[in-house]
């Protein structure tokens, strides 16, 4: 064992098939969200729903996933499955295992910001002769949106750091990547250092990207805010 | 226009409107008074089937609220309502509150429906704040564009709960002014309020509630000269001398 070594570092700091690891988890990210957002979103309008045989499905997948690690789901979907006949590819099962899991934490996200939104609205579109889906979509949406917008964030940010549990089934992500090269090259403080600024870089982006967002779609209450603080 | 005949509604097993029948003619203003929890709001909640009910009947403009076949979405879109705390869309400016139901629902497109705005935001003396947003507009102001936002829909008839009674009382005059012009103009209204300078100028007849029954259902000038019932008087000389 060598003591930590200064150009290995910086050799590394550069490297391009690091890089391309961490390419992998920007994509492993972007896509799981984006899928267990859309997943999320139909599991939490069927929890609100009145109707017990639509929002019970939704309650058992949101209790069974949250419910169990990660870790396992991704197993049972790569190993497991192939028993039932369902052989799924290592990318295939990282996003799907990644996206389902995602989905029962966005659903109750999702549920909570269109929970918030006053009955009043509700009431108030309807009395304009507006329709469940155009209500939704143009009154209590916009205004749940607002309020998803930041823990949706900081979901975000913390599977930019999750997607590393996919090197368990060989997903070549950043993780994966700078195992493979530890057991070459033997620098392991020196490649670790380098995969956690990649992280790091790579959630600071995002809390610049999420503070935009943020900001956005609060304007017309900052608007409201400020006229206020203005009297 | 609007035909109320012996309704009844029920919270579970609690029954919050008894045998209620009444009517509003065309171009005529009813104010609905009470004390709280008398049933004014859910009566009125009715009428655009906002709330459902278990017996009786409303016809509006011939149209049966309560059967199963009406199509309430468009019989709401013809009936204005106001509620007392605004319900201002707050993520919309003026502008957009007062088009959005116009170009969802009406189906005009975004000039007509800015055109039609516009006008109503001048009616009401806000044509200077179609940009802001309802935060940044006093009490009174949102209010005045609520009811611009209601009218934008060229309703048939105007539903009022307690408009002015979340306002400063500095505002209530403003608010009441622009339902006054709005009653001249032969709008059919009912409205909810406890405003009885209002009722006195502006309505046809007074209708009296307590614990989900209609008590008196008089002309104005009948009413606030001798009420019938004891309650009314009680009500009345509590809300008058406060
Ligand atoms: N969603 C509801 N569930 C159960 N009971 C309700 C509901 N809404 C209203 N009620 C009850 O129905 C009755 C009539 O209520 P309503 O709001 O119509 O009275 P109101 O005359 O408008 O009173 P206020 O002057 O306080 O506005 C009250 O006893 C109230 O507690
Ligand atoms: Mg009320």
């Amino acid at each position: 064992m060598q003591v930590w070594s200064w150009p290995g570092f910086f050799g590394y700091l550069g490297n391009t098939y690091l890089l391309g690891g961490a390419i992998t988890t920007l994509w492993l990210t972007a896509i799981s969200i984006t899928a267990g957002l859309a997943l999320g979103f139909a599991l939490a309008m069927m929890r609100l729903s009145r109707n017990r045989a639509i929002a019970a499905p939704a309650f058992f997948y949101i209790w069974l996933f949250r419910g169990t690690p990660v870790l396992v789901q991704l197993i049972v979907i790569y190993t497991g499955l192939p028993q039932l006949g369902i052989r799924l590819s290592v990318v295939q099962s990282a996003l799907l295992g990644l996206s389902l899991n995602e989905a029962a934490y966005l659903a109750e996200i999702v549920r909570a910001g269109i929970l918030a939104v006053p009955a009043g609205q509700v009431n108030a579109a309807r009395a304009l002769g507006m329709r469940g889906p155009q209500v939704m979509r143009h009154v209590v949406l916009p205004q749940a949106l607002r309020i998803i917008v930041p823990p949706l964030g900081n979901s975000v940010n913390g599977l930019l750091k999750t997607t590393s549990i996919t090197s368990v089934i060989s997903m070549e992500e950043l993780l994966r990547r700078t195992q493979i090269l530890i057991q070459q090259k033997f620098m392991v403080l020196e490649l670790f250092a380098v995969a956690a600024l990649y992280y790091l870089a790579m959630t600071t982006a995002w809390d610049f990207v999420q503070r935009r967002i943020e900001r956005r779609f609060g304007r017309a209450y900052a608007t409201a805010a400020a006229e206020v603080n203005h009297r | 226009m609007i035909e109320i005949q012996d309704l009844g509604k029920w919270y579970g097993s609690v029954q919050v409107l008894k045998g209620c029948t009444t009517h509003v003619d065309k171009g005529e203003v009813v104010v609905v008074c009470g004390p709280s929890g008398s049933g004014k709001s859910t009566l009125i909640k009715c009428v655009n089937g906002l709330e459902p009910f278990q017996r009786g009947s409303i016809l509006v403009n011939g149209v049966s609220v309560g059967a199963v076949g009406t199509d309430l979405p468009s019989l709401r879109a013809r009936i204005g309502m106001v509620f007392q705390s605004f319900e201002l869309f707050p993520h919309l400016s003026v502008l957009g509150n007062l088009t959005l139901a116009q170009r969802k629902v009406l189906g005009r497109n975004a000039t007509e429906a800015s055109a039609r705005a516009r006008a109503l935001l001048d009616r009401v003396g806000l044509a200077a704040h179609a940009e802001k947003y309802p935060g940044q507009l006093s009490g009174g102001q949102q209010q005045r564009v609520a009811i611009a936002r209601a009218l934008a829909m060229d309703p048939v008839a105007m539903l009022f709960d307690e408009p002015t009674s979340a306002l400063d009382p500095e505002m209530i005059n403003e608010v009441l002014d622009v339902m006054t012009a709005l009653a001249q103009d032969g709008m059919t209204m009912i409205c909810v309020t406890h405003e009885m300078g209002f009722a006195r100028r502006v309505a046809h007849r007074v209708v009296f509630m307590d614990q989900g029954e209609i008590l008196e259902d008089r002309p104005s000038a009948d009413f606030f000269g001798a009420p019938e019932t004891d309650r009314a008087r009680a009500f009345l000389s509590r809300i008058l001398h406060h």
